[in-house]
C-alpha cells in the first residue's frame, strides 16, 4: 500500500513535470463569444418565459388581467438580468468555504 | 429522405414513429425510447466492464469508464464540496443519460431523444425538484431566506424576492431549452446542408462543384456536433452540481 502511495504521488511529481495536470477549472463559463451570447441569451429567454407564464396563470385565475402580467413580466426581465449578471460573476468556490 | 420532392425537410428526424411491430403501437414504444433503452445498457455494460476487470493497469474500456467516472467525481468534489458525495450517483446518472443520448444521437439513422422539449424539461425538472427537495430537507424553513440575500436593505424585499423567486422558477426552463436547442440546431443545419449537397448533386458536374462547399461545411459541422455533444451534457450536469451546492450551502 505504501508504495502504491509513494508511486501516486511520483505519477503526479511526473505529470506535473511534464504539464499534463491541468489546473481544475471552475464554472461552467464558455470559452467562445457565441458561448456567452447564447447562454445570456437563453438565460433572457428562460426567465421571461417563466415570469410572463405565472403572470398569465395568475391573471387567469384572479381575473386581473392585465395588471400581475405586467408585473411579472417586469419581474421576469429582471431575473433574466439577475441570471445574466450570475453566469459572468465569478462563483464562490465549495473548496473555498 | 432528405430530398424527397425536391424540398428541404429538416424537421422530418425528429418525428416519432412506433417500433417494434404491435408491441409499439399498443403502448407508443417509439424510437425515441428505444434510444433511452440503449443509453441506459450502453452506459450500464459501460460501468460494469470498469468495475468487474479492476486491473491496476486499465484497458482501454475500463480507462474509459474510470476517467468518466473521476470526471464526474472530481466534479461535484469541487462543486459541492465533501457533503456532495452522497449525491455523486445522481449527478453520474443524469451526466451519463444526456451523454449518451447525445452521442448515440450522432450515428446515421440513429434517433437524438434529447432533442424533444418533452425530454429534457423533464430531466430539468427531475434535477429541480430533486434539488428543491434536498435543500428543505437539510434546512428545512430557512430554505426561504435563500430568495432573500443577506445584507439586503429590507424596503427592497418587496422587489428582491419575486425577482429571486422568478429566477429559481427559471432554473428548469433554462437547463432544458439549453439542451434542446443546441441538439436541434446542429442536427438541423447539418440535415440542411446535407440536402443542399443532394440538390446541387443533380444538376450535373457543375452542381458536384458546387457541392463541395456544403459538404465541406458538413464535415466541420459534425466535427462541432461531437464537441457541443459533450459540452452540453458538461453543462448540464455542472450547473447540476451548481445547483446541488446552492442546496446543501444556501447562498
Amino acid at each position: 500500500m505504501d508504495e502504491r502511495d509513494s508511486f501516486e504521488e511520483r505519477l503526479r511529481q511526473a505529470r506535473a513535470r511534464e504539464g499534463l495536470e491541468k489546473p481544475p477549472k471552475g464554472g461552467p463559463a464558455p470559452h467562445n463569444p457565441w458561448g456567452y451570447g447564447l447562454r445570456a441569451g437563453v438565460e433572457v429567454v428562460s426567465a421571461l418565459v417563466v415570469g410572463i407564464g405565472l403572470g398569465f396563470l395568475l391573471d387567469r385565475w384572479l381575473g386581473t388581467w392585465p395588471w400581475l402580467f405586467l408585473v411579472f413580466f417586469v419581474l421576469g426581465s429582471l431575473a433574466g438580468v439577475l441570471n445574466v449578471y450570475r453566469l459572468f460573476s465569478p462563483r464562490p468556490r465549495a473548496s473555498s468555504e | 429522405m432528405a430530398a424527397e420532392g425536391k424540398t428541404i425537410d429538416a424537421l422530418g428526424q425528429f418525428e416519432l414513429s412506433p417500433v417494434g411491430g404491435v408491441f409499439g403501437w399498443a403502448v407508443s414504444f417509439s424510437q425515441s425510447n428505444l434510444f433511452m433503452v440503449f443509453a441506459v445498457v450502453l452506459t450500464f455494460l459501460l460501468m460494469k466492464a470498469t468495475a468487474d476487470r479492476g486491473a491496476l493497469v486499465p484497458g482501454r474500456l475500463q480507462a474509459l469508464g474510470e476517467s468518466a467516472y473521476e470526471f464526474i467525481a472530481g466534479m461535484v468534489r469541487d462543486q459541492v464540496g465533501d457533503e456532495g458525495k452522497k449525491y455523486f450517483p445522481f449527478v453520474f446518472s443524469i451526466f451519463m443519460f444526456v451523454l449518451f443520448g447525445n452521442m448515440l444521437g450522432m450515428l446515421p439513422y440513429a434517433f437524438t431523444f434529447t432533442s424533444h422539449i418533452a425530454v429534457t424539461l423533464t430531466l430539468a425538472l427531475i434535477v429541480w425538484v430533486a434539488v428543491t427537495a434536498i435543500a428543505i430537507k437539510r434546512h428545512g424553513l430557512r430554505f426561504f431566506t435563500y430568495f432573500f440575500p443577506e445584507g439586503a436593505p429590507l424596503w427592497l424585499a418587496p422587489i428582491i424576492v419575486p425577482v429571486e423567486i422568478v429566477s429559481y422558477l427559471a432554473r428548469p426552463v433554462s437547463l432544458s431549452i439549453r439542451l434542446f436547442a443546441n441538439m436541434v440546431a446542429g442536427h438541423v443545419m447539418v440535415k440542411v446542408f446535407a440536402t443542399f449537397v443532394v440538390l446541387l448533386g443533380g444538376f450535373g458536374v457543375l452542381g458536384w462543384v458546387g457541392a463541395i462547399a456544403p459538404l465541406a461545411l458538413n464535415v466541420a459541422l459534425i466535427g462541432l456536433k461531437f464537441l457541443v455533444a459533450f459540452l452540453q451534457a458538461y453543462v448540464f450536469a455542472i450547473l447540476t452540481s451548481i445547483y446541488l451546492h446552492d442546496a446543501v450551502h444556501l447562498h
